[in-house]
């Protein structure tokens, strides 16, 4: 991990709790996953955890951008939703039009870009420009996605015509050189949003923004800007994670993205990142969003805890991660 | 025809004792959260059209609750708002809505429930029963019928609740003693998007299995997905349940990969809508227990479960 030499506060001991605490409790749970169960560690198994991780974790790069500059996101579960049917939809009622496939599918991908972008930049104005604050417009947000998809649904399942999906499915199921393309996806992201966060003016001024609002704007910079481009950031990656998401499963309903939002806020803390604001750790980020997927990965290949306590195990795993991350950096310092 | 239907009409205002000669009925039902509820809502939707249609002076006002609080609130305004004639619920959960219903009951309400019974049954005038212990056990017969009495099994399960531990209960019954090994069975919360990682997870647990039991269709539906991505789907079949119009037009159609799902028809509420009418046009009685069955749905009888505009 690279960002661990830039950590301001304990240069010379080169050590970074806040991203060996996140980093410890990953290889613990994969010790104990190899422990459980003997396929655990085999190729498809990792490759499943990394494909399941993406969805979350491209979403919660994003959420790394908000809640360093001090907002918060509760929309994008529901946005990713409504993005999904909105596509499918589309690609539907386009089956009508033309018969050129390939032509649909883009047309459904650049229609989910722009829906998600947009979506994200409808947030960010009401919170810049209404002055409204970030939980309330993205709770009202939530609410309107969640519905506005069960209301176009139906109550049902938007279901994707067979033929465009068979065209689209290699964006979730393909590979290349045997990584599997969401993967591939989640790492360009992650490796873009480590960049901007970490080696532009942009990423300091978000920082910045999220450390202390007043400070930063004292200090020319546009605040309102910074946080509205952070919003717009989250909802790309939202629409990103959605296009990676409709192949998979060629559906949408009223369930689809349900508690994304506290997942992928849930990957950004404990990762390192701070709940209010001014300090962002996409490496952090990454390794928080394979944790909580991990999770539920190794508590599918065991019978040792009751089905009814995996809520209780996700959450004992979740404080501890944190626990380690702050405990220790804490103790270090 | 018109005056044949007012004196109907007329004559079960007096039966009621209400003042009205219009017939007001409340259907209560939980929110369109998952497939089998969004064709609850469907179903109603549809039923309600079709009755008020086909009866001058019959309203019907559909309420559709995120919980059963909300469904509670909501009981109180159809007293207080609406003044209903009739109530037809399909309760969040039983206990805690048993009261509320009996508030209406006082109110000089008729009652029908639906699916879920009350904690005390007295309230309610008529009872449309789901079998929930059949709809495992129809699967599970299915099961052992079809495996010839051996083999790897795993099973998915709903949300955690009495539903849910009823289904399981019939299919345990149903495979007891007859050589069937249950693997695993663990909650993908009737989501298509949770079958297809605990179908991922299964796949690389178990290097064997021979049958997958989903009590659902939209998680069937899932889990399909990921079995087909693992490149599996010679080596196991899965049965569904609910009666989603996707997978009923798979089994009608051959499908070797769900030859069967078991019905539990959403449309349970149109069925609960019509005997409730009936009790206010028909002269016959209509009160009492109604019991639906989970008939197993096969190839041989799939086209007459299939309902193509159906959003489950």
């Amino acid at each position: 991990m690279s960002d661990t030499t830039i950590a301001p506060k304990r240069p010379l001991r080169g050590l970074d709790w806040k991203m060996l605490g996140p980093l410890a409790a990953l290889v613990l749970l994969l010790v104990i996953g190899a422990f459980l169960n003997d396929n655990f560690l085999s190729t498809a198994n990792l490759l499943n955890i990394l494909t399941r991780a993406a969805f979350i974790g491209i979403i919660a790069i994003g959420a790394t951008f908000v809640i360093s500059s001090g907002g918060i996101d509760l929309s994008v579960g529901s946005m990713a939703a409504f993005t999904a049917g909105m596509m499918i939809i589309l690609m539907n009622w386009m089956l009508g039009m033309t018969d050129v496939i390939w032509l649909i599918v883009l047309a459904g991908i650049a229609a989910g870009a722009l829906i998600g972008t947009s979506a994200g930049f409808i947030n960010g104005l009401f919170i810049t420009r209404g002055g409204i604050e970030a939980f309330i417009v993205t709770l009202g947000t939530m609410g309107i996605y969640r519905s506005l998809v069960t209301w176009l649904a139906d109550g049902g399942t938007l279901s994707l015509d067979s033929d465009v999906r068979s065209l689209y499915r290699p964006v979730y199921y393909g590979d290349i050189l045997g990584l599997p393309v969401p993967v591939i996806l989640f790492a360009l992201t992650a490796l873009a949003g480590w960049v901007i966060l970490n080696n532009t003016a942009f990423g300091r001024h978000v920082q910045s923004v999220g450390a202390n609002e007043d400070v930063a704007r004292y200090s020319a910079i546009n605040t309102d800007r910074i946080k509205l481009y952070a919003y717009m950031i989250q909802g790309a990656c939202v629409a990103l994670a959605t296009i990676v998401y409709v192949p998979r499963l060629g559906s949408a309903s009223a369930s689809t993205g349900v508690l994304w939002e506290l997942e992928a806020i849930a990957a950004v803390i404990i990762g390192g990142t701070l709940l209010k604001g001014g300090y962002g750790r996409i490496g952090g980020t990454v390794a928080g969003a394979l944790i909580l997927t991990l999770i539920g990965n190794i508590l599918n290949l065991t019978d040792l805890i009751s089905n009814y306590l995996n809520g209780a195990v996700q959450g004992v795993i979740i404080i501890a991660a944190v626990f380690l991350q702050r405990g220790l950096s804490r103790k270090s310092s | 025809m018109k005056h044949f239907v007012s004196a109907l009409a007329l004559s079960a205002a007096m039966a009621t004792g209400a003042a009205a000669e219009d017939v007001t009925i409340g259907v209560s039902i939980p929110a369109a959260t998952h497939g089998w509820a969004g064709g609850l809502n469907w179903h109603a939707e549809e039923a309600a059209k079709r009755l008020e249609a086909a009866h001058e002076g019959l309203d019907i006002v559909i309420n559709a609750a995120g919980s059963a609080t909300e469904q509670a609130n909501a009981l109180e305004d159809m007293v207080a708002v609406q003044q209903i004639d009739a109530l037809v619920i399909l309760p969040f959960e039983s206990d805690p809505l048993t009261d509320p219903v009996r508030q209406v009951a006082e109110s000089g309400a008729f009652i029908t429930v639906v699916d879920r019974g009350l904690a005390d049954p007295s309230i309610q005038n008529i009872y449309v029963a789901g079998d929930n212990v059949g709809f495992g056990r129809s699967a599970g017969e299915y099961m052992v019928d079809r495996l010839g009495g051996s083999g790897n099994v795993v099973a998915m399960r709903g949300i955690p609740t009495v539903i849910d531990d009823q289904r399981m209960q019939g299919f345990e019954e149903a495979i007891e003693g007859s050589g069937i090994e249950l693997m695993a069975a663990e909650h993908a919360n009737w989501s298509r998007d949770d079958a297809f990682e605990v179908m991922q997870d299964y796949l690389t647990r178990f290097p064997e299995i021979d049958a997958v039991w989903a009590a659902d269709d939209d998680m069937a539906q899932g889990a399909l997905e990921a079995i087909r991505e693992a490149g599996r789907e010679d080596e196991m079949f899965l049965v569904g349940g609910g009666g989603a119009a996707a997978v009923i037009r798979g089994v009608a159609d051959g499908s070797e990969t769900i030859p069967a799902t078991v019905l539990y028809p959403p449309s349970m509420i149109a069925t609960a809508m019509d005997l409730t009418v009936a009790r206010f046009m028909s002269n016959g009685p209509v009160e009492g227990t109604f019991n639906l069955a989970s008939p197993l749905i096969t190839s041989d009888n799939a086209e007459a479960f299939y309902y193509a505009d159906s959003p489950y």
